[in-house]
Formats: structure tokens, C-alpha cells, sequence
């Protein structure tokens, strides 16, 4: 696969503004339907770089996605009627950084205490800080408090979402599959004789938690700017949940399947309005039904780790 | 007369209110090859976890190549020149035989996340190069033919040579190995025999071997050092030490007659 990596990066972002700039003719639900699918590809592989190859169990990807979406989502509110209509997407290209790099810092606060705990109590804690955050916006004046914000602009579009998702899939993919990133996986199998063969387990650990924060705060950006509303509320643990679900549908580890499974799963609840009071009943039995006969993720051929 | 490659000084190690070892001196010299023996529980694994950094010594000190080791970390430790293998073997799970080694290769190239993702030339050509050597590595070893398959699908006696492969790709100094001898038969252990030999020789490197198997320890090792209780109770060539009573006592029990 070597050098093939940047042509496939190259001609995906080039594919997913191309049609943005045809998506106007689309149906607006379809169309809507299409950018959560890419904002959940960008949540559940950032989270596989954390849960699946390195092996720490993060409950709280819910918390960075609010960290970015509501720092996006402020930055464009204040700085966004200041500016021409040509400088909106070097505007919202800065508040999806902003919002990447806070939610970074906050990866890094929580990456840190994670070097002490395992498995179980890891999940806990990462819970509780997912739940932290919510409580924080909650009753933050600055942002909107249980309202939340709202008059956001709607500048999310088919190409921002799929370039970015993209790039999120380049970033796991190459990271994972090179000498360097071998250690998460190293660290995930087991940290002991990680440790004994010169890898050191808190770096790759905090590494993972950042840049898996990085793109959950990205994704937080984009789904702000495409609801166009953001309340505390739709970041609570469910949020959290449905991602983990993802990533264990998929099969951890194994980001391909990782991708089906968010494209999956964003997609059967739409699916299933039709059937409206009983959807959700329908949905958790498919993912129990699921999880009963594979276990293992539902695609899991091919090499572990690969792109 | 140099210093010695490793040296431990009265180490001591307390949990809570077991002495797990104490007053422990040894010597590792370069190249030497030195067998660490005792009855179960005497503290070989929990020298052999202090050397590589696991545990902290509770009083003394270990020194390698004439630096204390104290307070450093396992992976540090790692790449100044201390490698080891596992009683129950720890092979990365998910990984093929090629990447365990591969992962281990990581202390010798300077790399960073930026390089993984601008994937240039230099990236390009550390990537080859690790992947070459690793194969070369597999090669002396005769496990090339498997590099595709995973770690833990190898036979027992394969993922003991894997794991010795996995701690040399780290290029020691130093070779730790923990009972490598557990649970192989007659045959396999005449081979890691002459396979600890080999690489003692081939690689210019010191080796200490903890091991039950007195026949692997008598056969191999220049110089022997005998634990009980966490204490060291004799050192000495193999031969001294089969005629050391203190250490009959200890592994046989204690003799009334001077007959056995």
C-alpha cells in the first residue's frame, strides 16, 4: 500500500466536494441523512483509534463532541455576521479547528488520569466526565445554558463533512499501519511486554485520547453547523453509547468495519420511521440480535488494523 | 578491570511486610552468560522485575553499564539495553509474527505522528529498512516462513523462539529470560539450549537466564547464582554449586546424611 494512502485521501476529498457542489438538486432529507452518516464515520473512527486499537474503554466521546461543537459553534456566532459572505468558509474552516483543538486539551485532561486506570474503571471516569461536560454548558450563561445555542449558521455541507470524515479515516488509518503506530495496537494486546519492548504505554495512551478528542471535536463542529441548534441535552451518555456501539458493531479494531457500521447505524433508525412508536424497540433488538451472533463485530475479514 | 554490564548491591524489595528478596548482590559481566536459579518463590521473577524496571528496589542499588537504574522506566530501560522475555509468554495477540518484531524494532528509528502522515521518502525508506531487518532477523531464527501468521497460532516451542526473536529486535545488550525452558519437552529444551548459546554468540550479548530446569542451567550457564527465600545462598560455576551442600539442602531438603 505504499504511497497509495494520499492518492485515496486526494480523490475522496475531491469526490465529496465535487458533489456538494451538485447537492442543492438533492433531496434535502437524503442529503441531510448523508451528512450525519459522514459527522458519525468521523466520531466512530476517532473513537476506534481510542477503544478499538488502543484498547482503552472511553465512555465519554459525547463530552469532546460538545467540547467542539459548542466552541465552533460560538466562535462562528461572534465572529460570523463581522464578516463578508467569501470569508465564511475560511470562518468555519477556523471555528472546526478551535473547536478540534479545545476538545484536544480536553482529551489531554482526561488521557492523563486514564494512565492509572483500566478496563472497567477507565469507562467510569471517562463516563463521568462526559457527564461533567454537559453539566458545564448546562449552566454556562456564555453558552446558552439549558437552551443551548441557537441561530447557528448553517454552513455544514456534503463536502465539509466527507472531506473531513476523509481525513479522519487517512489520519486512524496511517497512524495505525506504520512502525510508529504500532505501539497502540502493542499497548492494546499488552502493556506489559509493550513496556519491555521500549514502547511507552502513557504516550501512545495520552496520543490516542488527543487525537480521538481532536476529531470528536471536529465532528462537533460540523454537526452544530448542520442542525443549526445545539442543547446540552443531545450530548448526554446515550450519545456516548451509540458511538461505542458503533465501534463494537463494526468490530474494534477494524476501522472498514467500523466505517459500514456508522453508515449503518445512522441510517436504519431513518429506515424504521416508518414503523414510528416501535423504531426504537426494533433498533435495540437488531443490535442485540447482532450482538449475540457476532460478537466479534459484524466485518471482521481481513487485517486487523488495515485501512 | 571494567565495570561489570549490570551489578546489583544489596537490593532489597518489601511488600508490604514480606521481604521478597534481600540483600541481593550479583554480577553480570559482557557476554557472559549467568543462570539465576532457586526453589519456587525464592524471588527470581522479582530480581528479574526489578533489572527491567518493573518494581523498585525497596533499599540498594542495580547499576547497568556503570549508570543507576533507579526510578527508570520499563521502556527506557528498554532502549538503553535490557530486553527480556515472559514466564507465561506475552506475544502481541492481534499481531502477525512480523509485526511483533517489527513493534519491537520501535527504540531505533526516530519517528514521530507527523511522519506516519505525511508518509515521505525518510518514512518510506525506515519503514523498508525496519521491515527488512525484521525479516532478516526471522530468517536466523528460521520463522520467515510464518512472518504472515499470527503470533499466537504458532506452536508452543515457535512462540518461545518468537519471543526471544521480539527481544532481540530490540538490540540489548542485555538478554533477560524468564524460565524459557517452562513447559517444553525433552527435545525442545536441547534446542533452546543450543539456541541460547547461538545467540549469545551471534548477537555479542550478556545473557541472564532464570530457569527451574537444573539440566538447561548445569548445561549452559558460565556462572550460577542460587536463591532461596530471597536470599543468595551460593554462586559459583555449575559444577561448584552441584557440590554445594546449602544448595542441595535448599532444593532437596534438609540432609541428615552426607551420603546423597
Amino acid at each position: 500500500m505504499r504511497g497509495r494512502e494520499k492518492l485515496f485521501l486526494l480523490i475522496a476529498i475531491v469526490v465529496a466536494i465535487g458533489l456538494s457542489y451538485v447537492s442543492a438538486s438533492f433531496n434535502r432529507y437524503y442529503l441531510g441523512i448523508a451528512i450525519d452518516v459522514g459527522i458519525n464515520i468521523i466520531l466512530a473512527v476517532s473513537l476506534n483509534l481510542i477503544n478499538g486499537h488502543t484498547g482503552q474503554f472511553s465512555l465519554g466521546h459525547a463530552g469532546f463532541m460538545a467540547v467542539g461543537g459548542y466552541f465552533a459553534a460560538k466562535f462562528t456566532l461572534v465572529y460570523g455576521p463581522t464578516l463578508p459572505p467569501a470569508a465564511q468558509p475560511f470562518l468555519f474552516a477556523g471555528a472546526l479547528l478551535l473547536g478540534g483543538i479545545v476538545a484536544a486539551l480536553a482529551g489531554l485532561a482526561v488521557g492523563v488520569p486514564s494512565l492509572r486506570l483500566k478496563g472497567d474503571y477507565l469507562a467510569i471516569v471517562t463516563l463521568g466526565f462526559g457527564e461533567i461536560i454537559r453539566v458545564i454548558f448546562q449552566t454556562s450563561e456564555t453558552f446558552g445554558a439549558a437552551t443551548g445555542l441557537t441561530g447557528i449558521a448553517k454552513l455544514t455541507t456534503f463536502g465539509w463533512a466527507w472531506a473531513l470524515a476523509a481525513v479522519t479515516v487517512y489520519v486512524v488509518a496511517c497512524l495505525v499501519n506504520s512502525t510508529y503506530g504500532r505501539g497502540f495496537i502493542a499497548v492494546h494486546d499488552d502493556e506489559i511486554a509493550a513496556g519491555a519492548m521500549g514502547i511507552n504505554p502513557v504516550r501512545y495512551k495520552v496520543t490516542a485520547f488527543v487525537i480521538g478528542a481532536f476529531f470528536a471535536g471536529i465532528a462537533g463542529g460540523l454537526y452544530a453547523h448542520h442542525k443549526a441548534v445545539l442543547s446540552p441535552g443531545g450530548f448526554d451518555f446515550i450519545k456516548s453509547i451509540e458511538i461505542v456501539v458503533m465501534v463494537i458493531l463494526g468490530g474494534m479494531g477494524r476501522t472498514v468495519g467500523v466505517i459500514f457500521a456508522a453508515i449503518i447505524l445512522t441510517i436504519l433508525p431513518e429506515l424504521l420511521r416508518g414503523v414510528a412508536e416501535y423504531r426504537m424497540i426494533i433498533y435495540s433488538l437488531l443490535i442485540i440480535g447482532l450482538m449475540l451472533t457476532r460478537p466479534q463485530g459484524l466485518f471482521t475479514w481481513g487485517k486487523k488494523g488495515a485501512a | 578491570m571494567s565495570a561489570p554490564l549490570l551489578e546489583l548491591e544489596k537490593v532489597t524489595i518489601k511488600f508490604g511486610g514480606v521481604t521478597a528478596v534481600c540483600d541481593l548482590d550479583m554480577r553480570v559481566e559482557e557476554q557472559e552468560l549467568v543462570g539465576l536459579i532457586g526453589p519456587n518463590g525464592a524471588g527470581k521473577t522479582t530480581a528479574f522485575n526489578m533489572i527491567t524496571g518493573v518494581y523498585q528496589p525497596t533499599s540498594g542499588s542495580i547499576q547497568f553499564s556503570g549508570k543507576p537504574i533507579k526510578g527508570i522506566k520499563p521502556h527506557t530501560l528498554s532502549l538503553r539495553g535490557i530486553s527480556r522475555t515472559f514466564q507465561n509468554i506475552r506475544l502481541f495477540a492481534s499481531m502477525t509474527v512480523l509485526d511483533n518484531v517489527r513493534t519491537a524494532m520501535q527504540g531505533n528509528r526516530a519517528q514521530r505522528v507527523r511522519d506516519a502522515l505525511l508518509r515521505g521518502k525518510a518514512f518510506r525508506e525506515v519503514e523498508a529498512r525496519v521491515e527488512h531487518e525484521a525479516m532478516e532477523l526471522l530468517k536466523i531464527f528460521s520463522l520467515d516462513q510464518f512472518h504472515d501468521s499470527h503470533g499466537k497460532s504458532l506452536p508452543y516451542g515457535d512462540q518461545r523462539r518468537l519471543e526471544i526473536v521480539r527481544a532481540l529486535a530490540t538490540q540489548p545488550k542485555l538478554l533477560l529470560l524468564d524460565e524459557p525452558a517452562a513447559g517444553m519437552n525433552p527435545t525442545e529444551k536441547q534446542e533452546l539450549m543450543e539456541l541460547i548459546r547461538f545467540v549469545q554468540d551471534k548477537f555479542k550479548i550478556a545473557v541472564l537466564l532464570v530457569e527451574h530446569d537444573m539440566k538447561v542451567v548445569m548445561g549452559i550457564c558460565q556462572r550460577i547464582n542460587v536463591l532461596d527465600y530471597g536470599r543468595k545462598i551460593a554462586e559459583g560455576t555449575p559444577d561448584e554449586i552441584r557440590a554445594n551442600p546449602k544448595v542441595i539442602a535448599a532444593y532437596l531438603g534438609q540432609e541428615t546424611d552426607d551420603d546423597a
